[in-house]
C-alpha cells in the first residue's frame, strides 16, 4: 500500500492552509484517516493506547445491521409479489434485485445528504469529520416505509443531522438519536406517507397497494392476521429494517458480544415491554411475546435505545432506561390510536429523559459522599 | 492474615520486555539531576549557579511559596548545567558528580526519642521531605499539618512495574526507621498495603507499627489512591499522607546514617531494553549511564521515566523522575497502518472485544506510542467504568474538570484521586481523550480556587 501513501502525502499539501483545495481540508484528512490509522504518537499522559477507535466501534454497528438490512431488501421483494400474487412463478433473486432496485436508492439518498451536510459543517467547524453517521445513514432507510419518497429521506435526513445533531456540536453531543429525529420529522410533515395501509408494499402502479401491518390491525382491535413465526422471521409488511426479529437478534448476538451495545438496556427494554404488554393484554387482545415481535419494538431495543450517545450513561440508569422505552412503547402503542407504533416516541422521549435519569443517580454517589463527610465530621 | 480487600475492576496490560529478577550492582555514577517539573504546581527558587560546589544534602534550590520546603542534590559535585525552557521557566538542575559521594552531616538520631517537630525540621534541612505526598492534589505535603493517617503502598501494579520485595529485602533496619518516623508525623500506625499473595518471607512482614492491608486483584490495585479509597476515603478538609515504599527507606537512612542518601534500585524495562533487569542507582540519576548498551536499536524508542501509563517521556540524555523506580523503553509508533480500524490485529491489545487479544489473556504485546485512531467526543458509556474500581463516575468528574465547574468537582469526589488513579481510563478510551491532563488541570484549578 506504498504507492498509495506516497501518493496521499504529495497530494496533501493541497488541501492544508494555504493550499489550492484548502476548502475540502476536512474531506481529505475523513479519507486520509479512512485509508490510514494516522501516525500520531501520544504526548503527555498514558504512552501506549487502546487498538479500539471509533471507526472500529461503528463498522461492526453496520455489519450488526447487515443481517436485518438484506432481509429488508429481500422482503420488499416478498410483499410486492405476494400483493400482486405472483410470489409462485418468482425467483429468490428476483425477489431480492426487486427489494435492492427499491431500497439501494434510499440508502444512497440518506448517505450523500447526511454525509454531504457533515462534511461541510466539519469544513466550516474546522474539525474533523465523525464516524456516527456510518450508522445512522443506515438506520435512516431501515426504519423508512419502503413507498417513502425519495425527497422526503432527503429532507428528513438534512433535518436529523443540521438540528438534531450538528447543531449541538456534532456526534456525541447530541440529545436525540438522529436517525428517529428523522424519523419523527417524517411522521409529523407526511403522516399520510409513513402510517396507513398503503405505504408498506412497494408498488410500480400509480395505485397504491393496501395491507394492513400487524401493528395497524392492533390498533384498530381486528384480529391478527398473521402468525407468530411470519411476525418472528418478518415476513409481515413494515419498515424495511424492522420486520425479522429473526435477523435483529443475530444484529443483537454480535453487538452483545463485542460489548458495542449495552446489555443492560437491550434486556430492560425487552423486560419493560414484556411486562407491560402482559398487563394490557386484557385490552389490545395480542399476547405480550407477540408484541415484542411486532413493529419496530425489537429494531429499536436492539439498534436504537442502545445508541451510546442518547441513552443513560450511568449502569443504574440504563436500567430504568430500558424499562422506561420498553413499557412506555407499548403503553403509547396501546392506549393511543393516533400513533400505531409506539417504539419511536418512547425512545426519543427517554432520550430527553435520559440526562434527568443519570442526574438522580450520580446524585445519590454525591450524596453518599457527604453523608460520609458528615458521619466523619460528628466522631 | 487479616482481611484481602478484592478488586475486580481495571486492567493488567502484559508487555514484553519484562525485568529479571537480578539486580545489577551501581555502575559509576557521572550526573544527576532535580527537575522541579517533577511537582505538580511548584513554583521552584533556584539557590545555586552554575559552577557552585555542591555536598550530597545541599539545596539546589526551594518552593518558593514555601520556602521552608528544600529540595536538595543526592550527589557532590559541581553544577554542570541549569536548563530552562520557554519563558525561562526551570527545568533541570544537573550536578557533575564526584567519583565518590561527599555527604552533608546532619546527624544521626534516634526517631523515637526525638519530637514531631524535630523529625520535620530535619527532614526538611535535609531535602527528603518532598517525598512526603499529600492526597487530595498529589501535591508535596504541607509542613504544618497533620495528616489523618500515612499509606504506603508496597507493590505496583503498573505493566513491567518493579517488585518491591526484591529491591527492598535487606533494607528491613532503613524501612523500619522510616515507618517509625511516619508514625510520629501522624501520631498513629502506619497504613502498609501488600499484594494478597504476599510471600511469608517477605521484608515488610517483618516490620512493626504499621498496619497491615491486603489487596487483590489487577492493576490499578497497587495504586495508593485506590487503597485510600477502600480503606478510609478522603472527605473534604481532610488530608492523607503518602509515601513511595523506596523512598520510606530513604528517610530511615536519614536518622540511621545522618545523610541524605538518595540512592536506590529501579528495574529497566521493556521490549526495547536487550537485558531487562534491576539496576542500583540514585535518586535523579543520568537515563544515559542506566541505558548504555542495553537498547535494542532495530526502531525508533521512546524512553520514559516511571512507567507506560503514566511516565514522564524523556531523552536518551535525560534524568530519572524524582518519584520514578522505573524506566520504560518502547517503540515509537509513528507510523501509518492501511485500513488499521478493519483488519483483525492479532498484534494488538485492546480491553474491548473488538480485537481477538480478549481471547488469549496470558499473551504479551508490543505496544508502541501510536494513538490507534483520533481524538473524537465522549461517545463510548460504560468504559471507564470497567478500569475504576472507585465508587466515582469518571466522566462526570472529568465533564466537570472540562467545564470547570469546581463545586460539582468536589462533589464528585476530586479529593480522592490523582491522574494516575485514572490512567488505565486513558488508555481504553476509544475517543482519545487526554483524561489525565483533564484530571490534572481540574486539580489545579481547584488548588487555585480553594487556595
Amino acid at each position: 500500500m506504498n504507492f498509495l501513501r506516497n501518493y496521499l502525502d504529495k497530494q496533501k499539501p493541497k488541501f492544508e492552509k494555504g493550499g489550492k483545495l484548502e476548502k475540502l481540508h476536512s474531506v481529505f484528512t475523513g479519507f486520509e484517516s479512512f485509508l490510514f490509522v494516522p501516525n500520531t504518537t501520544t504526548s503527555g499522559g498514558a504512552h501506549i493506547r487502546d487498538a479500539v477507535d471509533l471507526k472500529r466501534t461503528m463498522i461492526i454497528v453496520v455489519l450488526a445491521l447487515v443481517p436485518a438490512l438484506l432481509f429488508g431488501i429481500y422482503n420488499v421483494g416478498y410483499q410486492h409479489f405476494n400483493a400482486i400474487g405472483a410470489l409462485a412463478e418468482t425467483s429468490f433473486w428476483q425477489l431480492f434485485f426487486y427489494g435492492l432496485w427499491k431500497v439501494l436508492p434510499m440508502i444512497i439518498v440518506s448517505y450523500v445528504v447526511g454525509l454531504g451536510i457533515e462534511f461541510a459543517v466539519a469544513q466550516i467547524k474546522g474539525h474533523e469529520i465523525n464516524e456516527g453517521f456510518l450508522v445512522s445513514g443506515l438506520l435512516i432507510p431501515m426504519i423508512m416505509p419502503v413507498e417513502a419518497p425519495l425527497w422526503m429521506i432527503a429532507l428528513s435526513t438534512a433535518f436529523a443531522v443540521i438540528i438534531g445533531k450538528e447543531i449541538f456540536g456534532g456526534t456525541g453531543m447530541n440529545i436525540w438519536n438522529p436517525a428517529l429525529l428523522a424519523r419523527a420529522f417524517f411522521f409529523f410533515s407526511y403522516p399520510s406517507m409513513i402510517s396507513g395501509d398503503k405505504v408498506w408494499i412497494a408498488s410500480d402502479t400509480a395505485d397504491a397497494i393496501s395491507q394492513a401491518t400487524p401493528l395497524a390491525q392492533m390498533a384498530l382491535g381486528q384480529p391478527l392476521t398473521y402468525s407468530t413465526a411470519d411476525m418472528f422471521w418478518g415476513f409481515i409488511p413494515g419498515s424495511i429494517g424492522e420486520t425479522s426479529v429473526f435477523c435483529i437478534l443475530l444484529g443483537a448476538l454480535l453487538l452483545l458480544l463485542t460489548n458495542v451495545a449495552s446489555w443492560r438496556i437491550m434486556l430492560s427494554v425487552f423486560v419493560g415491554g414484556f411486562l407491560m404488554a402482559l398487563i394490557f393484554q386484557p385490552i389490545s387482545g395480542v399476547a405480550a411475546y407477540q408484541q415484542l415481535c411486532m413493529g419496530g419494538f425489537a429494531f429499536g431495543a436492539v439498534f436504537m435505545a442502545t445508541d451510546p450517545v442518547t441513552s443513560s450513561q450511568t449502569n443504574t440508569g440504563k436500567y430504568i432506561y430500558g424499562l422506561l422505552i420498553g413499557a412506555m412503547a407499548v403503553i403509547i402503542r396501546c392506549i393511543n390510536p393516533g400513533y400505531p407504533e409506539g417504539m419511536m416516541l418512547a425512545i426519543l422521549l427517554m432520550n430527553t429523559f435520559a440526562p434527568l435519569i443519570d442526574w438522580c443517580v450520580v446524585q445519590s454517589n454525591i450524596k453518599r459522599r457527604l453523608k460520609r463527610a458528615k458521619a466523619v465530621a460528628r466522631l | 492474615m487479616s482481611k484481602v480487600i478484592k478488586l475486580k475492576k481495571g486492567l493488567d496490560i502484559k508487555l514484553n520486555g519484562e525485568a529479571e529478577k537480578v539486580v545489577q550492582p551501581a555502575g559509576k555514577i557521572t550526573s544527576c539531576a532535580l527537575k522541579p517539573t517533577d511537582f505538580r504546581a511548584l513554583t521552584p527558587k533556584l539557590m545555586v549557579k552554575v559552577g557552585d560546589e555542591v555536598k550530597a544534602g545541599d539545596v539546589l534550590f526551594t518552593d518558593k511559596t514555601h520556602p521552608e520546603i528544600k529540595f536538595t542534590t543526592p550527589v557532590s559535585g559541581s553544577i554542570e548545567a541549569v536548563n530552562r525552557g520557554e519563558r525561562r521557566k526551570l527545568l533541570e538542575v544537573v550536578v557533575k558528580a564526584d567519583a565518590e559521594i561527599q555527604y552533608r552531616d546532619f546527624g544521626k538520631a534516634d526517631v523515637n526519642k526525638l519530637k514531631r517537630e524535630e523529625i520535620i525540621t530535619r527532614l526538611l534541612e535535609s531535602g527528603v521531605w518532598p517525598m512526603i505526598k499529600q492526597r487530595p492534589y498529589d501535591i508535596i505535603a504541607h509542613p504544618e499539618n497533620t495528616p489523618k493517617a500515612v499509606f504506603v503502598s508496597a507493590f505496583d501494579t503498573a505493566p513491567l512495574a518493579p517488585d518491591y520485595d526484591l529491591i527492598l529485602n535487606n533494607q528491613e533496619k532503613d524501612l523500619q526507621t522510616g515507618i517509625d518516623c511516619l508514625c510520629k508525623l501522624c501520631g498513629k500506625n502506619v497504613n502498609l498495603n501488600l499484594p494478597a499473595d504476599t510471600p511469608s518471607s517477605s521484608v515488610f512482614l517483618k516490620l512493626q507499627h504499621v498496619d497491615l492491608n491486603y489487596f487483590s486483584g489487577p492493576h490499578p490495585a497497587g495504586n495508593v489512591g485506590v487503597q485510600i479509597h477502600h480503606l478510609n476515603p478522603i472527605n473534604k478538609g481532610e488530608q492523607v499522607w503518602v509515601v513511595n515504599i523506596q523512598d520510606v527507606a530513604i528517610i530511615g537512612r536519614l536518622f540511621n546514617e545522618g545523610r541524605f542518601d538518595a540512592r536506590k534500585t529501579i528495574v529497566l524495562a521493556g521490549s526495547e531494553v536487550s537485558k531487562p533487569r534491576y539496576e542500583q542507582t540514585i535518586l535523579g540519576a543520568s537515563i544515559q549511564t542506566l541505558t548504555a548498551g542495553n537498547l535494542k536499536n532495530a526502531t525508533e524508542q521512546r524512553i520514559i521515566s516511571g512507567n507506560v501509563l503514566t511516565g514522564t517521556q524523556v531523552t536518551a540524555n535525560g534524568y530519572l523522575g524524582y518519584y520514578d523506580n522505573q524506566i520504560t523503553v518502547i517503540p515509537e509508533g509513528n507510523h501509518y497502518e492501511f485500513l488499521g480500524w478493519a483488519t483483525p490485529g492479532f498484534n494488538k491489545f485492546s480491553a474491548s472485544k473488538l480485537f481477538p487479544s480478549f481471547l488469549c489473556p496470558q499473551k504479551h504485546y508490543t505496544l508502541d506510542t501510536n494513538y490507534h485512531g483520533e481524538r473524537r467526543a465522549f461517545v463510548v458509556s460504560g468504559q471507564y467504568e470497567k478500569v475504576f474500581p472507585m465508587d466515582i463516575y469518571p466522566v462526570y468528574l472529568l465533564k466537570a474538570c472540562l467545564t470547570q465547574d469546581i463545586d460539582r468537582m468536589e462533589q464528585l469526589g476530586i479529593y480522592e484521586v490523582a491522574p494516575e488513579d485514572m490512567a488505565l481510563c486513558e488508555f481504553v478510551c476509544t475517543s482519545k481523550i487526554p483524561v489525565q491532563q483533564i484530571l490534572s488541570n481540574g486539580i489545579e484549578l481547584m488548588m487555585k480556587e480553594t487556595n
